[in-house]
């Protein structure tokens, strides 16, 4: 394939692809060692009803205005859950089904009430995105990375998931010692004057920013699927937990990358003309590499 | 005409519709009780979420066999085998990798949710511009639907409310207590099977009426809701079961009524509603409740203390405890004791050696279980017994310096 | 004596022997809803001595002790370390949790857990140095593990576990050491390491506060015992609390006579 093809059309999507996979596995690895897996489920259910409410309340599609609501909603949803476990005393998952359903249900049911039919605005873009479309109009080939003017037309998505992902990447490379202390024992981590409570929610926050940044790129299935399936499969490969981060890295590029050409291209080979979707077909590679792990990764069982 | 929808005056369809959704609810209000107690409220997640690539899988085929592909019967079984088989994944990666539960119940809800888009898509550019209209399972749509799918869904809703009523039993054992369920010959594998296939059942119904997303709300949300209600089992399932029912009932006859509401999410938060007000309302474990039960208990175990500490001649660090002390009038604003403060000092003094004794003594051990460290032995001892512990009291008592 | 002589004379003592304490509990208070698990305990351990916490099962003593170091919220109570609060002596204080608190299965070696005890020193971003890797390594060696250095944690017996937890507290290099049950469930040699580790500690001038349940090495091991059962039955030395009477109070008739006459021999 020339570089006049793959890099207006497939460079920038898939580079959007590779950092969404790498933001939300690297902080999925404590959230999945915290028994927390199915937090990046409900924060990326709630952003739903964060951006239609920034939507009515903003009343214009922009995307400043629909990160902060969808953040905002993913602090409450976090915020809820927990008030809900500990002062109605019900089990986390529980809680969480209360919340990220009635959320879900409460901002589907302000769309469908509210006038928004003329913009792009609706409950499948929220689950599938639309990775593909996140095309680069003013490159010609590999020399318009170097070209000041063909830059400045990149898809915004691009910088803001770099940026995403180096802020995610600063947070767990600052608080890395807490992290693992106070996830391996909280008691001890308590006793040596680690806020544990704080440092908690502030691994959930700094995954609600990775889940908002990456689901107007492509959606909230594949932030699910890279919050865990990477991490998971990480965890089968090694005892390490250094070693963890690092394999949850290289599978989720792996599956970002196999995911976006085998729904590109994939159809072509067995003879359709059209394309499928890249979202679903990245957190299918996923769970491919899950299994793949899963059946032979060296400690896929417990000792 | 909201009126008529309650009243079921909307039609045969509509109220053929209704009354499915409140079966259902009250299936799945029952049936998530189990889920809840045995504290696996998600996985009926996962199963929500794996039905959608059997559903479009089933459309394929059903349309590579020459239909339209929109047979309800045929989507609805397609979905209740792929979510199978997504259920057995989640209990193969839960028992035979290192995973945990939920890892795995996230792993297959995503995966599962992200391969249904990809047939999804698959389906939209094999017949572009004709809708196949599978996006309905995502969040319900009951508008327009066939007499016959009308039909199919309450009947299937009957159903399966038929089978929880026929498990309830073994169930309600089997979720209160594992262990002793073995132990009596019902094996634990068998009986979490039946469990699964009523979640399985309750899903599949609802992906019509509730959707996808959504349907795990039924399951969850009236058993929570009911727990708060009750200390017994079989209470929280007659209770949820009500909830779920009178959700479903209220949610799709709104629907009904007013164009362009879907039914699931009006389901959802009805169900929350009723949720919200348990929260914060209900009498035992209500939050206000404990709130002020906290809050006394707090205030009395301080003042207690602060009398132990006066007749003990100690000095009181806490402030609560003092300005409690002052308020009661037990100690004069520079902290020293007031007549009363003395007295009441000296009985607390007083109790707590007898309570010392009763609790060293087994065959007090019926008022011992009540120790709370405030409650008065005379509310509890006869005036023999009490005699008999303050008799002992005047023995000299082996403390250690 | 007048009332109040007593009284400030009282306060006057009450104020120095928290002072000169490394751990002064005062009006402890913890409740699981409205049932008190520790109910107005006042503690006040004696430096330098081994301190066995002792009770039956639900008494409250590992409550007593996460409480005091602030794990669980109590509903009344202060808590002093020669005076100042927990928070501002927490680099002396070194906590051994119970075996069963812990995530067994997280990825990682036993070096690094010992290591763990070091974030005191490193803080966040701290170069871990040679020196650091040979303190962590010498307090493996003094529990006897320092052959599993590079073992993942779950990959050991209970008492190998404890031990490296022992370790990660040693290598705290702490002058109050609290643990939490550690010869509950591990093995006659891991028992012999712990306690030759702990009385080396006391040796030193360190305080040692254990929980313990088993009442037959009581003497052995221990200089002072404090007996809780939800409430403070007795506290001092072995040879003057240790006693049948107490042991009775405290257990409320529940030991049994054949575990009293094993006992006999070693009471104070």
């Amino acid at each position: 394939m020339s570089g006049a093809e793959f890099v207006p059309l497939s460079l920038t999507p898939m580079l959007i692809g590779i950092f969404v996979a790498m933001a939300c596995a690297l902080p999925g690895n404590f959230l999945l060692l915290r028994r927390q897996a199915l937090i990046g489920d409900a924060i990326s259910h709630v952003v739903l009803p964060g951006i239609v409410v920034a939507f009515l309340l903003s009343g214009a599609v922009a995307a400043l205005p629909m990160l902060l609501g969808a953040a905002g909603a993913a602090v409450i949803a976090v915020a809820a859950i927990e008030g809900i476990r500990r002062v109605g005393r019900i089990e986390p998952g529980a809680a969480m089904g209360v919340v990220f359903t009635t959320m879900f249900a409460g901002g589907v049911l302000l769309l469908e009430i509210s006038d928004t039919s003329d913009v792009h605005l609706d409950v499948e873009h929220a689950l599938f995105g639309n990775l593909e479309s996140l095309i680069w109009l003013d490159a010609f080939g590999w020399a318009s990375l170097l070209d000041p003017e063909a830059l400045a037309g990149l898809p915004v998505e691009l910088p803001r998931m770099a940026a995403t992902f180096v802020l995610v990447g600063a947070f767990v490379a600052l608080f890395w010692r807490p992290l693992k202390i106070s996830t391996f024992d909280e008691g001890f981590a308590q006793t040596i004057g680690m806020r544990t409570r704080p440092l908690g929610l502030a691994l959930v926050v700094v995954s609600a920013i990775a889940a908002v940044a990456a689901f107007d790129a492509v959606g909230s299935i594949i932030v699910i699927a890279m919050f865990i399936c990477p991490p998971a499969a990480a965890r089968l490969m090694t005892n390490r937990l250094e070693t963890q981060v690092a394999w949850s890295m290289v599978f989720a590029i792996l599956a970002a990358v196999t995911g976006y050409v085998l729904a590109g291209y994939g159809p072509l080979w067995m003879g359709f003309d059209a394309s499928v979707s890249a979202a679903g077909m990245i957190a299918t590679m996923s769970g491919v590499i899950l299994a793949i792990a899963a059946f032979a990764g060296p400690h896929r069982r417990s000792v | 005409m909201i009126w008529d929808a309650l009243f079921l005056g909307l039609g045969y369809n509509a109220t053929l519709v209704t009354i499915g959704a409140m079966l259902l609810g009250m299936a799945a209000g029952v049936g998530g009780t189990f889920l809840f107690l045995r504290k696996r409220a998600l996985v009926s997640d996962a199963v929500a979420h794996a039905t959608l690539p059997g559903v479009g899988l089933a459309f394929i085929v059903m349309v590579a066999f020459g239909g339209d592909g929109r047979s309800l019967v045929g989507l609805l079984l397609g979905g209740a085998m792929s979510a199978g088989i997504g259920l057995l994944c989640v209990s193969w990666l839960s028992t035979r990798t290192r995973l945990a539960e939920d890892a795995a119940i996230g792993a297959v809800l995503s995966v599962f949710f992200g391969f249904g888009i990809v047939i999804l898509t698959v389906i939209q550019a094999m017949n572009a511009g004709r809708q196949a209209g599978l996006e309905g399972f995502l969040l319900g749509s009951t508008a327009g639907m066939l007499r016959t799918d009308a039909i199919v869904l309450a009947v299937s809703a009957a159903l399966t409310l038929g089978l929880v009523l026929l498990l309830r039993r073994p169930l309600t054992l089997a979720s209160f207590d594992p262990e002793y369920a073995s132990a009596s010959g019902r094996s634990i594998a068998r009986i979490d099977l039946a469990m699964m296939g009523i979640v399985l059942a309750v899903t599949v119904v609802g992906l019509k009426i509730v959707g996808l997303i959504l349907i795990v709300a039924l399951l969850i949300i009236p058993p929570v809701t009911a727990r708060f209600w009750t200390e017994r089992t079989d209470h929280v399932v007659a209770i949820s079961g009500l909830v779920g029912g009178f959700a479903g009932y209220l949610g799709a006859a709104t629907s009904a009524a007013v164009p362009d509401v879907p039914t699931g999410p009006i389901i959802v938060l009805i169900s929350f509603a009723l949720f919200a007000l348990s929260l914060l309302f209900a009498p035992q474990r209500g939050v206000l409740s404990s709130f002020l039960r906290h809050r006394s208990f707090q205030r009395r175990v301080h003042l207690r203390q602060g009398l132990l500490a006066l007749a003990q001649h100690q000095p009181i660090y806490e402030g609560l405890t003092m300005r409690l002390l002052k308020n009661a009038g037990l100690v004069l604003a520079d902290g020293v004791p007031t007549d009363a403060g003395k007295a009441r000092a000296a009985k607390a003094m007083l109790d707590e050696a007898r309570w010392t004794i009763v609790r060293g003594d087994q065959s007090y051990e019926a008022a011992a279980i009540l120790y709370d460290g405030l409650t008065d032995l005379e509310t509890l001892l006869t005036a023999d017994q009490l005699q008999d512990v303050d008799a002992r009291l005047s023995k000299p008592h082996g403390v250690g310096a | 004596m007048s009332v109040e002589l007593a009284t400030l004379n009282g306060q006057q003592a009450d104020r120095t022997a928290r002072a000169d304490s490394p751990l002064a509990i005062r009006g402890m208070t913890v409740s699981y809803g409205q049932k008190p698990a520790v109910f107005s305990v006042d503690m006040t351990i004696r430096s330098g001595a081994m301190t066995a916490i002792i009770g039956p099962n639900g008494a409250g003593k590992s409550t007593l002790l996460k409480a005091a170091l602030g794990i669980l919220t109590p509903l009344a109570g202060t808590v002093t370390v020669l005076g100042k609060s927990v928070a501002q002596m927490r680099d002396h204080i070194a906590y051994v949790p119970q075996r069963a608190s812990v995530d067994w299965d997280f990825p990682t070696r036993v070096i690094d857990v010992v290591m763990m005890g070091l974030y005191g020193q490193l803080g966040l971003l701290g170069r871990v140095r040679q020196t650091h890797r040979d303190q962590a390594m010498a307090c493996l060696n003094r529990v006897g593990m320092a052959d599993f250095a590079t073992r993942q944690i779950g990959q050991l017996s209970g008492g190998q576990q404890q031990r490296v937890f022992l370790a990660r507290s040693l290598v705290q290099a702490a002058d109050l050491y609290l643990l939490d049950e550690p010869f509950a469930g591990v093995d006659a040699a891991t028992e012999t390491a712990i306690i030759g580790v702990l009385k080396g500690l006391r040796d030193a001038g360190k305080t040692v506060v254990v929980v313990h349940h088993d009442l037959s090495t009581v003497t052995d091991y221990f200089d002072d015992v404090f007996l809780i059962n939800t409430q403070v039955i007795a506290q001092g030395s072995v040879a003057t609390t240790f006693t049948q009477e107490n042991l009775q109070t405290t257990y409320g008739g529940r030991l049994a006579g054949a575990q009293m006459d094993a006992l006999s021999g070693t009471l104070g």
